[in-house]
C-alpha cells in the first residue's frame, strides 16, 4: 500500500479497518543469495539497497528480537555530516544526502528536519579546529558556517553568555544537519525493503556461522539452518560476540552510553546544540520532549543502562549553558550498547573469512550514518569492493596505521 | 559501582578512571620477530567479553594504584580486585620462567651436580 | 462552618486536612480556597473545579484521574516568570498560599479550545499517521508540516529563563532503605528500626502513610490513618531512622545506590534550596511502593469526572472531598464495592455499582443498585461527565465515575538492572520476578500482597529478614490486628464493541482502535506497539496505560500477557528536574577553577585571563592607552626580546620522579634516550602513545643520582601522569622508581630575553653562579634565592630567547613574581601573557596543542629521528606501521603571506595555486597563526604533504567560511634566530 494523504482519507472514511502490515512474517528459506544479520537500521538499510540499487534477489535479514531493537531504537536521533577527517566527512556527507532524499526513497515519513546542528566553541583553539573542520566540510561539498557570538545570540539568545564557566564565543553550524525519528527510519526501509521481495525474519537468533576451510556458507539459527552466497553482520553493540563465533577479535570494546528525554515542552530549542567542553548535547523532538545526552560511561558494558555519574555530569552540562532548562524534568533515561572502536570510525569491510562481511565499531555516531551504512555495505555486498566513500573504513587500517581519529584520543575506545 | 580497593576498602567508582582490558599489562617484546603483530594484537585487538572482564581501574581520586577489576560486563557485579603490580609481577615472573627454562634446568643440573660431588667428597 | 468552608461546594466532613488553615490559590485566573494539607487536584475537586486541562493530541477535555504521581491528565503550569513550571500535577503539588496555576496544551479558552477540531479529525489521525504523510514537497516538511506538528506539540511551557532556585546534592549511607509508608513500609522501617538497623524512611508523599490515609479501616482498635500517625511517631522517636518525606527514589542503580528527589520547596522556595538529589547507599532495600490502579477502556471514559476507584476513596477520606455529587461505579474487583461503602458512609450518593463479573456476591451499600455482568459502553458530558450508559441500554446518572480495572504493583525499582516482571493471574497483575538489584526485598502490594493485614505482616516480616540477612538480631513485634478483606479480581479490560475513542493511554490519546490498527499493521511486539502507536511514553511514563495497553494487545492477538510481556521500566520513577541533577555545578561553579600563586597579582596589574583547561592564565597585560589586544601583546613580544620578559608557567605538569631506576624508567616513556643524561641537566622529552602518535612533549630535568622532574604540558598533565604510574605498575614493576605529581606544590616562572641572566643575578644568594660558562644552556639545579629560599632553576627556553624558569615552592610564588618585578625594573621587564608566549613560539617554531593535537607523529612535527630505534620505548614498534611513515605524509612548516599586510586565518586549508577548492586538491592546513612584530607579517605554522622539501613555495591558504583566499609562502617553520644563538647566549 503506498502511503499519502489519499491513503490516509481512504482509510479514515473506512474506519480504518483496511491497513495492511507493514512487512510480512515469512518463515526462513534454506538458501538466499544474501543474508544480513542483524534487524536494525543499518542492516535493514543495507537490504533496501542491495534491493533497490544493486538489483538484488533473495535477500533475507535476520534479527534476533523485534526489527529496530538495537540502536535505532534508542539513540538521539541526531543526523549530522560535521566530520574533520577525509576518509569519514564523504561518507557522512553522502549519508546526509541520502536523508535528504529518504522520505520519497522509501515513501515512509521519517520526519528528517533539517533545523540545523551547532557545535559552541570556548576558546580560540577550539574555534581555529572549528575552522579546520568547517572547511574540510566545504571542501567535501558539506556546508558549514562559522558564526561569532552576535550570530549565535540571534539563533539561541538562552545560552548563558554572561556566566558561563567556559565563555561561550560562537559555534560552528552546520543548517542542514538535524534529526530524524529513529524507530521510523527502521519501519520505513523494513517496509520498503520488504515490498521489494527481502524476508525480514524476527525473532531469529544467529547460534552459529557455517564456516569451512575459511569460507562461510551460512548461518545456523533459532529457526534452523540458513544457507547463503554471502552474509553480512550489521549488529553493532553485539558485534564482538556474534563476531566471536566467527572466530575474530575486533579492534571493538562494548560501551553504554546514556540518553535523556524530559516531559513534553512547547518549541524551546532551535536545533540541535553541543557543548563538547562539558560533555552535552540537546535537541527537541517533535513530540516536544529535550532529547539530549552526553559522553558514555566509560566502562564496559552489555547492560542497556548506566550509572548516575553520567546523569550529573550531563546535566551539568546543560545548566552551564542553558540554565533555562532547569525545570525541564526529565522523564526517561535509557542506555544503548555501543560498538566502540579502537580511533572512533567505523568498519565496512569484508574479513579474513570468505563470504562473511563486516559492519561495526559505529561507536555513538551510528543512527547519523544509517543510510549511507546501509548504501556502502550493500555495495561492498554486491561488487566485492568498497563503495567510494567508504574506501577508508577498513579492519586492517589498525594494523596499516591508517587510523581514523576524529578525537586524537588514540586506541582507547572510552575517550572517543 | 562500588570498587572494594585491596588497601582502601569500598569507594565508589567515580574515584577511578578506567582504561580497558588488563591484558594492556602484558606488553609484547619489542625485539619479538613478530613484534609488529604481537604489538598490533596488544594494541587494538579485544575479548570484548559479554560476563566476567578482568580491566584496569585507576584511583586517580585516591591512593593513585591501579588495580585489576573482575567486573561482569553484563550485570555490572564487581567480582574480585587486586593490585595491577601484583599482578604485573606476577605475569613477569611466569614468562621469565617460560623464556628461561633452559637456565633453570642448567641451575638444576648443576645443583645435582654439586650434590653429587658434595657426596663424593 | 467556616467562609473558607461554605466556599468549598464538595468538601465534606473529616480527612487530613487542616480546616483551621484555609489558602488561596488561583487556578486559570480564578481564585479559589482549599486547606492546608490540600493536593491542588484536592482543593480543585473541592471547588467543584472538574475540567482541569485538555489531552495532548485531540485536545479532549480531561479532569483528574488519579491521586497521585501516576497522574496522566491533571498536568497544570504552577508558578509565574522564571519559577514558572510545566506539568506539574495536580494530583501531587502541595497546596500553599497564593499558588497561581494554569491549564495547559489549550488553543484559547479551557473550555472552548479551538484545537479540539483534532478530535473530529481523530479518524485520520490514528497511530503513526504522520509516517504515512507531509512527504510532498519534501522541503515542506521543515516550512510547512513541521512547525505546525511542533506548536502543536509539547505539553506545558519552560520561562526560557533560567532556573531561579538553588538545587543541592547530598550523600547518604544506610543499612536499609525503606521505599514506602504505606502499611507494609511502616510495618517493615518498624521491625528492622527496632531491630537496630541504621534505616531511611522514603515517601514521595507530603503526607506520609501511603494508603493508610486513604482508606477506611481498622487497624488495632484504629483507624488507619492514626495507626500510620502513631506508627510514624515511633519511628520518628528513634536515633537509627531517618524518615524523609516528599524523597521519591527514583531509581535504583549499580551496586546499592538508590537516586532520590527530595522535593524540600518545591513551590515556595523562595531563595532557599528547591530540591535536593541524594545519592542513598544502602546495603538493602525494601521496596514497599505500593500499586497503582487501572483504568478499563470504553468509549468516552475520559471525560472530567471519570476517576479510578482508590483515587476517588483517597479524595473522600484523606482529603475531605467528594468528586462528585451522584458517583457511579464501574469494576471488575472487589475494590470497587469498597469505594461504594467509604463514598456511602461519607453521605455521598452513589448512583450504581456496575461489575463486569457476574458471578460475585457481594452487599452493597444500603439503597445502592447493583449491576452484575455490566458493562459501560459510552458515557455523556463534553465537559464533564453528566452520565454513563450501560451495555444493557440504561442511562445512569454521574457526575463521577469511579473505575477499577484491578492494580499494578509498583515494581518499576526491581526491573531497573535487570530483572523482569512475570504475569500473576490471581491479582491479573505483574509482580517482580527473579533478578531483583542486589539487597532488594519486595513486599506488600508491591509484590502483589493485596490486603490490608498480609500486606503489614509481609511488611514486618521483610523488615525482620533484612535485620537477620545484615546480622542483626530481627526484633520480635506482634502483627497488628486488621482485617483481611477479600480481594477477588476478574481481568477485564476493554468493553468490546465500545472502542471508540476509548482510552487507554489518556494523556497520548492512545485507545483501543490505535491499538488494533497497530497490530493489524503489523507493530505486535509491545514495543513497537509503543512506539508506534506512543502509548506509555506520556509523562507519566505509562504507569496507567502500559498494562491494559498489552493486555488489550494480547486479547487482539490472541496470545497470553506473560506471553506478550512488558515494555522495559526506566528510571526514573517519576520525572526528576535537569536542575536537581546538576546541584550547584552551574554558572561559574560549573567546574572548579584553578588559579596560579600570581594571579592576585596579575589581577592587581589588570591582567586578561583565559581559560586553559581548569586554569585560568594571564592572557595578557593591558597598559594604560592600550585599546587592542595586538597592542599589549606586540609590547610584551618586543620587550621580552629587547630585554626581559616573565611568564608565569605554574600550569605546566610537573611530576617528581625518583628511584635507582627512574633513568631506566625515563628511557621507556620517553621516545628519544635518557639513560645518559647527566646530573644537572635538562633534556627534551618526546613522549609517545603506545600507538604511536605523540602524546605529550615536555623537559625532563636531572637533578640527583636518583631524582629527576619531568614538565608537561598544561593540556596533559593529568592524563601523562596517570599514564606514567600504568607504565610504572602494570608495564615495569620491577623497576625502583617512585612518581608524584607536583604540579601544584611549585610556582613556576620563565625569565626570558637577553637581560634574564642580569634579572635573576640579582635574586640569586652569593656563592651561586648562573653564568654561561657554569650554567649554560639546558643546565638545571637546586639553587639559594632572596636569601635562603630554595628554588629550581632550569635554563631552558620557549621564546627562543636566553631564557630560565625559575620554580619556588607555591607559598612563595606570589613573593617571587613579585621580587622578579622588583629586581626586574631596571631592566624595564615586562610580564607576558599565554598570547605572547604563543607568538613567540610559533616565531620559535615550537608545537603546541594546534600541533600536537593526538592526531600527529613525530615525523610529521619533524621530530622523527628524535625517536631512537636502539631502545624499547612506549611507541616504538607501532610507529614504524607502513602508513605512519609515508613519503608523501604531512610535515610541519612555517608559513606566511606573500602580501604581508594579510592577516593569516588558522584553520585555513592549502590549495595549490590555480586549483579548485575541492577536497581532492587539500594538501594541508594552518594550524597556528600569530602576527610577528619582528618580521611585522602574519606567521603561521601548519602541516602540509611533503612540507619539508616546499620551503619556498607558494600556495593558497583557503578559509572557505570567511572568505579568505590568500597566498602564502611555505618557510621554514624556525622564522627567528633558527641557528639558536640567543637562546645560548
Amino acid at each position: 500500500m503506498r502511503y499519502s494523504i489519499w491513503s490516509l482519507i481512504n482509510q479514515a472514511l473506512t474506519g480504518n479497518r483496511n491497513w495492511t502490515p507493514v512487512w510480512r512474517e515469512p518463515e526462513p528459506k534454506s538458501h538466499y543469495d544474501i543474508v544480513i544479520v542483524g534487524g536494525g537500521g543499518h542492516g535493514l538499510a543495507t537490504a533496501f539497497y542491495l534491493a533497490s540499487r544493486y538489483g538484488m534477489k533473495n535477500i533475507a535479514v535476520l534479527e534476533k528480537g523485534w526489527i529496530g531493537s538495537g540502536n535505532i531504537g534508542r539513540n538521539t536521533t541526531i543526523v549530522r555530516s560535521n566530520y574533520l577527517l577525509d576518509g569519514n566527512e564523504p561518507f557522512y556527507e553522502q549519508s546526509l544526502q541520502l536523508w535528504e532524499g529518504l522520505e520519497q526513497d522509501i515513501n515512509y515519513n521519517a520526519m528528517m528536519s533539517q533545523r540545523g546542528i551547532i557545535n559552541l566553541y570556548h576558546s580560540d583553539a577550539q574555534r581555529d579546529s572549528y575552522v579546520r573542520r568547517g572547511n574540510a566540510m566545504r571542501l567535501h561539498g558539506a556546508d558549514a558556517e562559522l558564526l561569532n557570538q552576535d550570530q549565535l545570540r540571534s539563533l539561541c539568545p538562552f545560552l548563558d553568555y554572561e556566566n558561563a564557566r567556559f565563555p561561550i564565543m560562537g559555534g560552528l553550524l552546520q543548517k542542514r544537519a538535524g534529526t530524524a525519528r529513529h524507530d521510523a527510519v527502521a519501519w520505513g526501509y523494513a517496509r520498503a525493503a520488504d515490498q521489494r521481495g527481502v524476508d525480514i525474519i524476527q525473532n531469529c537468533d544467529v547460534t552459529d556461522f557455517l564456516i569451512k576451510d575459511g569460507v562461510c556458507t551460512g548461518v545456523e539459527t533459532s529457526k534452523g539452518t540458513i544457507r547463503a552466497g554471502k552474509i553480512g553482520v550489521a549488529v553493532a553493540g553485539s558485534t564482538s560476540r556474534v563476531m566471536a563465533k566467527a572466530g575474530l577479535r575486533l579492534p571493538i570494546e562494548s560501551h553504554v552510553l546514556q540518553a535523556f528525554v524530559t516531559e513534553g515542552l512547547k518549541p524551546v530549542i532551535p536545533g540541535v546544540i553541543t557543548f563538547g567542553a562539558g560533555h552535552f548535547y540537546i535537541s527537541q523532538s517533535d513530540k516536544g520532549g529535550l532529547v539530549f545526552g552526553g559522553d558514555i560511561d566509560g566502562y564496559n558494558s552489555y547492560a542497556q543502562r548506566g550509572n548516575l555519574p553520567v546523569f550529573e555530569d550531563v546535566c551539568e552540562g546543560g545548566m552551564a549553558i542553558m540554565p533555562m532548562i532547569g525545570r525541564a524534568r526529565m522523564l526517561r533515561n535509557w542506555g544503548g550498547i555501543m560498538d566502540m572502536s579502537m580511533d572512533g570510525s567505523p568498519i565496512i569491510d569484508k574479513t579474513p573469512i570468505d563470504q562473511l562481511y563486516l559492519n561495526a565499531g559505529w561507536c555513538y555516531g551510528g543512527f547519523k550514518a544509517t543510510p549511507a551504512s546501509g548504501l556502502c555495505f550493500a555495495h561492498l555486498l554486491a561488487r566485492d569492493e568498497p563503495h567510494k566513500v567508504a574506501s577508508k573504513l577498513r579492519l586492517d587500517r589498525f594494523r596499516r596505521g591508517a587510523m581514523l581519529d576524529e578525537r586524537g584520543a588514540g586506541a582507547q575506545p572510552n575517550l572517543h | 559501582m562500588i570498587i572494594n580497593h585491596p588497601h582502601l576498602g569500598p569507594r565508589d567508582a567515580s574515584e577511578f578512571t578506567i582504561l580497558g582490558d588488563a591484558s594492556l599489562i602484558n606488553r609484547p617484546d619489542w625485539q619479538a620477530r613478530d613484534a609488529d603483530d604481537a604489538f598490533y594484537n596488544y594494541q587494538y585487538l579485544r575479548d570484548n567479553p559479554a560476563g566476567l572482564h578482568r580491566e584496569l581501574w585507576f584511583h586517580e581520586q585516591g591512593d593513585r594504584s591501579w588495580l585489576v577489576v573482575t567486573r561482569d560486563t553484563v550485570t555490572h557485579a564487581v567480582i574480585a580486585v587486586a593490585l595491577a603490580s601484583d599482578i604485573a609481577k606476577a605475569a613477569k615472573a611466569k614468562t621469565a620462567q617460560k623464556t628461561a627454562p633452559k637456565k633453570v634446568a642448567a641451575k638444576k643440573t648443576a645443583a645435582k651436580k654439586a650434590v653429587i660431588k658434595r657426596n663424593a667428597t | 462552618m467556616s467562609a473558607a468552608s461554605l466556599s468549598q461546594k464538595n468538601r465534606i466532613t473529616g480527612g487530613l486536612v487542616d480546616r483551621n488553615q484555609p489558602l488561596g490559590f488561583r487556578f486559570d485566573g480564578q481564585h479559589y480556597t482549599g486547606f492546608a494539607g490540600d493536593t491542588l487536584a484536592s482543593a480543585l475537586l473541592a471547588n467543584n473545579v472538574r475540567l482541569v486541562g485538555r489531552s495532548f493530541k485531540y485536545h479532549r477535555p480531561r479532569g483528574i484521574l488519579t491521586a497521585g504521581s501516576e497522574e496522566p491528565s491533571a498536568l497544570v503550569t504552577i508558578g509565574d516568570g522564571a519559577h514558572q513550571d510545566p506539568n506539574s500535577r495536580a494530583t501531587t503539588a502541595e497546596l500553599f498560599d497564593g499558588i497561581s496555576a494554569k491549564s495547559q496544551t489549550k488553543m484559547g479558552l479551557l473550555s472552548f479550545d479551538l484545537m479540539a477540531v483534532n478530535d473530529f479529525l481523530s479518524p485520520l489521525l490514528g497511530a503513526g499517521f504522520y509516517y504515512k504523510t507531509f512527504m510532498w514537497p519534501a522541503a515542506f516538511w521543515e516550512k510547512i508540516y513541521e512547525p505546525i506538528i511542533r506548536k502543536a506539540a509539547g505539553l506545558g511551557s519552560l520561562s526560557g529563563l533560567a532556573d531561579p532556585d538553588q538545587y543541592d546534592k547530598g550523600y547518604l549511607h544506610c543499612d536499609l532503605l525503606v521505599i514506602g509508608s504505606g502499611p507494609s513500609g511502616l510495618m517493615a522501617a518498624l521491625a528492622a528500626a527496632k531491630s537496630g538497623l541504621q534505616i531511611i524512611l522514603a515517601d514521595e508523599d507530603f503526607c506520609l502513610g501511603g494508603r493508610l490515609n486513604a482508606e477506611r479501616q481498622e487497624i488495632d482498635g484504629m483507624e488507619s490513618a492514626s495507626f500510620a500517625e502513631s506508627s510514624l511517631a515511633k519511628l520518628a522517636a528513634m536515633d537509627n531512622v531517618r524518615i524523609m518525606s516528599k524523597t521519591t527514589i527514583f531509581g535504583a542503580f549499580d551496586h546499592g545506590c538508590y537516586g532520590a528527589l527530595e522535593r524540600v520547596n518545591e513551590h515556595n522556595a523562595n531563595g532557599s534550596i528547591r530540591q535536593i538529589f541524594w545519592h542513598i547507599r544502602s546495603q538493602r532495600c525494601i521496596l514497599a511502593a505500593g500499586a497503582t490502579e487501572r483504568p478499563i477502556a470504553f468509549s468516552n471514559n475520559d471525560r472530567p469526572g471519570v476517576m479510578l476507584a482508590g483515587a476517588v476513596r483517597t479524595y473522600v477520606n484523606r482529603f475531605g472531598v467528594a468528586p462528585g455529587k451522584r458517583v457511579a461505579i464501574f469494576t471488575n474487583n472487589d475494590d470497587g464495592w469498597a469505594t461504594a461503602q467509604d463514598l456511602h458512609a461519607a453521605g455521598v450518593e452513589v448512583t450504581a455499582i456496575i461489575d463486569s463479573r457476574t458471578d460475585i456476591a457481594k452487599t452493597p451499600p444500603t439503597g445502592v443498585p447493583t449491576v452484575l455482568g455490566g458493562q459501560i459502553v459510552n458515557t455523556t458530558g463534553r465537559l464533564g461527565l453528566r452520565s454513563v450508559t450501560l451495555n444493557n441500554g440504561t442511562h445512569i446518572p454521574a457526575d463521577c465515575l469511579a473505575v477499577s480495572g484491578g492494580w499494578s504493583p509498583t515494581v518499576h525499582l526491581t526491573c531497573h538492572q535487570r530483572g523482569h516482571p512475570v504475569w500473576n493471574d490471581a491479582i491479573a497483575g505483574f509482580v517482580p520476578g527473579g533478578n531483583l538489584p542486589d539487597g532488594m526485598i519486595v513486599t506488600g502490594a508491591a509484590n502483589g500482597v493485596m490486603t490490608l493485614a498480609s500486606c503489614l505482616q509481609s511488611g514486618l516480616k521483610a523488615g525482620q529478614q533484612a535485620a537477620h540477612d545484615l546480622g542483626f538480631k530481627p526484633a520480635v513485634i506482634k502483627p497488628p490486628r486488621a482485617a483481611d478483606e477479600s480481594f477477588a479480581i476478574q481481568p477485564f479490560w476493554h468493553v468490546k464493541g465500545s472502542d471508540k475513542k476509548a482510552f487507554v493511554d489518556f494523556q497520548n490519546d492512545v485507545g483501543v482502535k490505535d491499538i488494533k490498527q497497530s497490530h493489524r499493521e503489523g507493530f505486535r511486539s509491545v514495543e513497537h506497539l509503543k512506539r508506534y502507536t506512543t502509548l506509555g511514553m506520556a509523562t507519566d511514563q505509562g504507569k496507567i496505560a502500559n498494562i491494559p495497553g498489552l493486555a488489550i494487545l494480547a486479547d487482539i492477538s490472541g496470545k497470553t500477557i506473560a506471553e506478550t510481556g512488558t515494555t522495559i521500566f526506566r528510571p526514573p520513577y517519576t520525572p526528576v528536574p535537569i536542575a536537581a541533577f546538576a546541584g550547584r555545578s552551574r554558572g561559574k561553579d560549573f567546574r572548579p577553577t584553578r588559579l596560579t600563586p600570581s594571579h592576585k597579582w596579575a589581577s592587581a596589574k589588570g591582567a586578561v585571563f583565559v581559560e586553559t583547561g581548569a586554569w585560568l592564565r594571564a592572557q595578557w597585560y593591558p597598559k594604560t592607552g592600550e585599546t587592542e589586544w595586538r597592542q599589549s601583546v606586540d609590547r610584551e613580544v618586543l620587550a621580552t626580546r629587547a630585554s626581559v620578559g616573565i611568564c608565569d608557567v605554574t600550569t605546566l605538569g610537573k611530576i617528581d620522579i625518583q628511584g635507582h631506576d627512574a633513568a631506566a624508567f625515563l628511557n621507556y616513556v620517553y621516545a628519544n634516550g635518557f639513560a645518559k643524561l647527566p646530573i644537572g641537566k635538562t633534556r627534551y622529552g618526546l613522549m609517545l602513545r603506545e600507538d604511536g602518535m605523540v602524546m605529550d612533549d615536555g623537559t625532563t630535568a636531572r637533578l640527583g643520582e636518583t631524582h629527576y622532574v619531568m614538565t608537561t604540558t598544561t593540556a596533559n598533565a593529568v592524563g601523562v601522569f596517570r599514564h606514567l604510574e600504568f607504565c610504572r605498575q602494570c608495564l615495569w614493576p620491577e623497576l625502583d622508581v617512585q612518581l608524584i605529581s607536583i604540579t601544584e606544590q611549585y610556582a613556576q616562572y620563565a625569565v626570558a630575553g637577553p637581560n634574564a641572566r642580569h634579572l635573576l643575578e640579582k635574586l640569586i644568594d652569593s656563592g651561586e653562579d648562573i653564568s654561561n660558562e657554569a650554567f649554560p644552556f639546558m643546565a638545571c639545579g637546586e639553587i639559594s634565592i632572596c636569601g635562603g629560599v630554595k628554588a629550581r632553576l632550569f635554563r631552558i627556553s620557549f621564546s627562543g630567547e636566553l631564557a630560565f624558569e625559575i620554580a619556588v615552592p607555591s607559598r612563595y610564588g606570589d613573593a617571587m613574581i613579585r621580587a622578579l618585578m622588583t629586581a626586574g625594573e631596571e631592566f624595564g621587564v615586562t610580564p607576558y601573557g599565554t598570547e605572547a608566549l604563543g607568538v613567540m613560539r610559533i616565531e620559535k617554531g615550537h608545537v603546541a596543542g594546534n600541533e600536537l593535537n593526538g592526531q600527529t607523529t613525530a615525523r610529521q612535527m619533524g621530530l622523527g629521528r628524535m625517536v631512537s630505534q636502539s631502545k624499547d620505548s612506549i611507541g616504538l614498534v607501532l610507529s614504524r606501521r607502513p602508513e605512519l611513515v609515508r613519503d608523501d605524509d604531512y610535515e610541519l612548516i612555517g608559513l606566511k603571506p606573500v602580501n604581508s599586510d594579510q592577516p593569516l586565518i588558522a584553520g585555513s586549508h592549502f590549495i595549490g595555486i590555480g586549483a579548485s577548492t575541492v577536497a581532492e586538491n587539500d594538501e594541508g592546513w594552518v594550524t597556528s597563526i600569530a602576527y610577528s612584530p619582528h618580521l611585522k607579517s602574519a606567521i603561521g605554522l601548519g602541516y602540509i604533504r611533503r612540507g619539508n622539501s616546499r620551503h619556498g613555495d607558494i600556495v593558497r591558504a583557503v578559509n572557505l567560511l570567511g572568505g579568505q583566499d590568500i597566498k602564502v609562502e611555505l618557510c621554514s617553520p624556525h622564522f627567528i634566530d633558527p641557528e639558536g644563538t640567543r637562546l645560548h647566549g
